[in-house]
């Protein structure tokens, strides 16, 4: 019997910054920056629906902007800060006003497209921190959601809108106290 | 799914990135923005030996706008250059069709010469650099040369770029004179692949009659298909211009294939109708514009974005 030889796949070793946590792994080229957060850096809050850029589950922020996790490897992700769901929150567990807005406004039904309607929504509110209804519904047009839940994700961006706002008028409010 | 095995090369400048084209030849692609090529080798409809990944190219980042035209990188984003305030200025079609170009996260990533170098018969910036008379700029190890973009797009999905070959930049002219223009599109679901779209450049003279009217289809066609509809149009105003005549004239030239998404009498219907309402809005902006301004724009156009 002869061998069959199978040629051994490039490796990289890479180093990857995720929510200001560095991270170094060895991956092939091939490796999505979708799989390579949830399979090597354990970061499963990045969701992966269909792997080919419609649904917007694997959402994430590169540098700010946000951008599919399924359409980018992850050694092109290198020098880049990645922002995943998961670093959306505050160090101190409050969550970030585009949580808060998705739990108060039931922007969430069975969850799974939620970690992309969270960074593109908040990216977004960054950009246009006071959204007409329609700009709301354009922000979150490239994310699908199953639960047919759309109306009350168009609510949740607006209430972030709100909320993000109420809490600056705190913190001006605490700034004066003091 | 996921992608097939593959070489992965990391160029830090041209120079470099063209000496790795050259060396893997038809085997190797190029990875920019990867918005269409990454989902191709995601579901496996391609399987490139080697892949250059230009992202490192900084140089090639680039929106450079002078009184001609805009001159487009490799590695600018679409978002990028939609924002692009001077782009926007001397070329509106830019941002117009930019606008609909998939959705807004698709278009931080997403480079403007890579869906050209695409070159899919539904991509707006195909029709955009069609009906503008743009160019693309193709480098290879030892020189580079300019390509028309009736020459640039040869099929679906078929550009003419060689082996060994990078398209490095795109140009788009500034339309001269009183010249306006407008993107529309029918898309299933906003930010989907049009069934039907039309770019079109109205140019009228100084008693705002109409000199020259063309239109630029997507998505009917396995190139961009730039028709010229002046004779139905010629002589008339905003006011007076029986648009009619324009949609009868353009389907006689139009071949619409029926696929999944749309019947070929569906998207006839829709060339008609987009026709009008692009050529309509088209003569309207040019009426606004200052043909002895610089700029080719109007603020009313620019509160209107």
């Amino acid at each position: 019997m002869t061998e069959t030889q199978i040629p051994t796949e490039q490796r990289l070793d890479i180093r990857l910054s995720v929510n200001g946590v560095p991270h170094t792994t060895t991956v092939t080229p091939r490796r999505l920056l979708s799989d390579c957060l949830r399979h090597d850096l354990g970061l499963t809050g990045t969701h992966v629906g269909c792997e080919h850029g419609v649904c917007g589950a694997c959402t994430v922020r590169v540098d700010g902007k946000p951008m599919r996790a399924c359409l980018m490897f992850a050694v092109s992700a290198q020098g880049h800060e990645i922002t995943t769901v998961e670093g959306l929150a505050e160090p101190d567990g409050t969550m970030h006003p585009v949580q808060q807005a998705f739990r108060e406004c039931h922007g969430l039904q069975c969850g799974f497209c939620t970690p992309g309607f969270l960074t593109v929504v908040s990216a977004f509110l960054e950009e246009n921190p006071t959204p007409t209804e329609e700009e709301a519904r354009e922000a979150v047009s490239g994310n699908l959601c199953r639960c047919t839940g759309y109306q009350n994700i168009v609510k949740s961006v607006l209430r972030a809108a709100e909320i993000t706002e109420e809490r600056k008028g705190c913190a001006h409010a605490e700034g004066d106290a003091r | 799914m996921k992608p097939p095995a593959f070489r992965y090369h990391a160029p830090t400048d041209l120079a470099e990135a063209l000496d790795a084209l050259a060396e893997v030849g038809h085997d190797g692609k190029v990875l920019a923005g990867g918005q269409s090529l990454i989902p191709m080798l995601n579901m496996r409809l391609a399987a490139p030996a080697h892949l250059v990944d230009i992202n490192g190219l900084g140089e090639l980042a680039y929106v450079r706008t002078d009184p001609g035209g805009v001159a487009v990188g490799a590695l600018a984003r679409h978002a990028e250059v939609e924002a692009d305030e001077a782009a926007h200025a001397v070329v509106p079609l830019l941002r117009q069709g930019l606008r609909l170009v998939a959705h807004p996260v698709i278009r931080n990533r997403g480079t403007t010469v890579g869906s050209l170098a695409h070159a899919d018969p539904s991509g707006e910036m195909t029709a955009v650099l069609a009906l503008l008379g743009g160019s693309m700029t193709l480098a290879r190890k030892g020189g580079t040369r300019t390509v028309a973009a009736e020459d640039f797009f040869v099929g679906p999905l078929e550009a003419s770029i060689e082996e060994g070959e990078l398209a490095v930049a795109a140009y788009f002219p500034r339309l001269p004179g009183r010249t306006g223009t407008e993107f529309v599109e029918i898309a299933r679901r906003h930010g989907d692949y049009a069934m039907c779209g039309v770019a079109a450049a109205v140019t009228v003279d100084d008693d705002l009659r109409i000199v020259s009217a063309r239109a630029a289809y997507l998505s009917l066609s396995p190139v961009p298909l730039v028709l010229d509809l002046t004779d139905a149009l010629i002589g008339r105003t905003a006011d007076t211009a029986v648009w009619q005549d324009a949609a009868t004239l353009a389907a006689g030239s139009l071949e619409p294939e029926g696929d999944i998404h749309a019947t070929a009498e569906y998207r006839a219907q829709l060339a008609g109708v987009l026709t009008v309402r692009a050529l309509r809005t088209a003569t309207e902006r040019a009426a606004l514009v200052d043909p002895n301004g610089n700029t080719g724009t109007t603020s009313t156009e620019r509160s209107a974005r």
